[in-house]
């Protein structure tokens, strides 16, 4: 057994290292978590999408279908397209052209939003702000019980009564995140959500991401421009280009995913040659 | 701010007791040397009275009953055009800043008004109302009216567009939005222009009791003067200082319990 295989046994279930089992078969059943477990999220299809600001076409024609509970990342050079794409999912601006459909009837608590800012209101303390997450049920009686237990979700239950102008980038960032899963939505649209934090930070939060997102099962769509996190935490990788889906790939790498390895610096490698041209992904030196 | 604050390893030598001393030592040796210097006979008391005959005149007024009168009759000017000018600011900032129709029709206007200096306004102001009360009230309120307009309309106008659109996303009505969003947003602007009003609103009064009132602060200081009691002068105007303190120290108050989120009106 290899030194990373021993690392992925050890965040296996207990159940599955005392019984006797195929190994390989193992970590496939682990990576197709979602026809396994049956998942909250919601399945969404979009057809013919378009849109435009003024003269400037920004999506021409998009056409895709994520299943439910599927962690899909959106990548591309600036300016092609993915936020406003992930903008129009979210509902926050209407399409030109074209349908966004969810698989079942949709309340607004049920898709969420981060942004790369935290957009925390800095007059309210940290529970209140994760509180506002609730929508419509923030003045129902469990209001602060709910808030408090999407806090600790993130870890943060300490600083509950604090400001936020106290809290550092990344603490801002996961109470943000507490504020989106709060209301348990079904998709949660990331919106580069970890573009402004450091190196160190970016990772935990990456594998805070990781893990609630397989905890609660929502639909994932996640927009940034760094081609290792989108293969670290996606299942399936939406390269955007000139306003069109350029290429669709699998990430077929088992969870949980081990950070630096060879099949998932391969495909870091391989998507980042399709958005930038072949040999672009050498160092020019 | 002072430099004290800003730095923090001189910060952790400061005396806490002295802290709340410290604004009044400039005031104190201000006192002395002016004591000195009349006592000593450097300056006639012609010119300046000392501060002890200033205190035994305000002793005298007190006795009398007048003083109190005076002051307190100044002091309902002020908080009354206060409140009425500062009312009907803050109404069309909040209108014209979350109103687009609102703004376009009135803001030009009460741009071209709030250039003509509301002071020049004092012999139109006599000529309709006289010299009573509501003279006094109309010239208040328009001087406060506009430092609290444009405050709010400042501060309503620059709340972070950003948290505007998170709010809607999770679903605010418009009254919670403003509640929540819109107002806490715009509150440290309405302060800096409720501090600016506060000053306009002392100017303003002296200004009107000085050239037509029967009675309050201003009038007491020109009746001295008529009569040549230099020293009743003097302690006019220390009255009013000493006003304009109690007034800006109660909105700092204010500020503070109302801004603890804000980063400069945290503790360390």
């Amino acid at each position: 057994m290899t030194v990373q295989q021993s690392l992925r046994l050890s965040h296996a279930d207990a159940q599955v290292i005392d019984v006797p089992v195929d190994f390989e078969q193992a970590i496939a059943t682990q990576a197709r978590r979602p026809s396994e477990q049956k998942s909250r999220g919601l399945s969404l299809t979009i057809r013919g999408l378009r849109k435009s600001f003024g003269s400037n076409e920004v999506l021409r024609g998009v056409d895709l279908h994520i299943p439910a509970g599927q962690f899909v990342a959106i990548v591309g050079q600036s300016g092609c397209g993915k936020s406003t794409l992930l903008r129009l999912i979210a509902g926050l601006d209407a399409p030109t052209a074209g349908t966004i459909s969810f698989g079942e009837e949709t309340r607004a608590e049920d898709i969420r939003v981060m942004f790369q800012e935290p957009r925390l209101l800095p007059w309210a303390s940290v529970l209140s702000n994760v509180e506002v997450g609730l929508g419509t049920d923030r003045t129902s009686a469990d209001a602060k019980a709910r808030a408090e237990s999407a806090l600790t979700e993130v870890g943060l239950a300490e600083k509950r009564d604090q400001w936020p102008s106290v809290l550092s980038g990344g603490q801002k960032q996961r109470v943000a995140l507490a504020r989106a899963l709060v209301s348990h939505p079904r998709v949660l649209a990331l919106d580069e959500p970890l573009g402004a934090l450091d190196a160190l930070t970016r990772i935990s939060m990456q594998q805070l991401l990781g893990r609630v997102w397989h905890d609660q099962t929502f639909t994932s769509i996640l927009v940034t421009h760094d081609v290792s996190e989108a293969v670290a935490l996606a299942d399936r990788v939406l390269v955007i280009e000139d306003g069109r889906i350029a290429h669709d790939i699998n990430v077929d790498i088992a969870r949980p995913r081990q950070r630096g390895s060879a099949d998932l610096a391969a495909l870091e490698g391989s998507i980042l040659r399709n958005l930038l041209g072949p040999g672009a992904d050498a160092t020019g030196l | 701010m002072s430099i004290v604050e800003i730095l923090p390893r001189v910060r952790s030598f400061r005396l806490p007791r002295i802290d709340g001393l410290t604004q009044w030592i400039v005031p104190l040796v201000i006192l002395l040397v002016w004591q000195a210097a009349c006592v000593t006979g450097y300056v006639p008391a012609r010119v300046m009275p000392a501060p002890t005959d200033v205190a035994l005149a305000g002793w005298k007024l007190l006795i009398s009953g007048e003083l109190a009168q005076n002051i307190w009759v100044s002091f309902w000017r002020a908080s009354v055009g206060f409140l009425i000018g500062g009312s009907i600011g803050f109404a069309f900032g909040l209108a014209n800043g979350l109103s687009q129709l609102s703004s376009k029709l009135t803001d030009t206007t009460l741009q071209m008004v709030r250039n003509v200096p509301h002071l020049a306004l004092i012999p139109l102001v006599i000529l309709w109302f006289g010299i009573d009360e509501s003279a006094k009230l109309f010239l208040v309120a328009l001087g406060v009216f506009f430092p609290i307009y444009l405050n709010t309309l400042h501060g309503i106008r620059t709340v972070d567009p950003q948290l505007i659109e998170m709010g809607r996303i999770y679903g605010m009505s418009n009254s919670e939005l403003f509640r929540r969003v819109i107002f806490p947003g715009a509150l440290p602007s309405i302060f800096v222009g409720v501090r600016f009003a506060l000053g306009i609103m002392w100017l303003t009064l002296i200004v009107a009791e000085t050239i037509a009132a029967s009675s309050g602060l201003g009038y007491m200081a020109m009746q001295a003067r008529e009569f040549m009691q230099i020293d009743v002068v003097v302690l006019s105007i220390l009255i009013y200082a000493l006003l304009g303190k109690v007034a800006d120290s109660a909105s700092r108050g204010l500020e503070r319990l109302t801004l603890s989120w804000h980063p400069a009106f945290q503790k360390h």
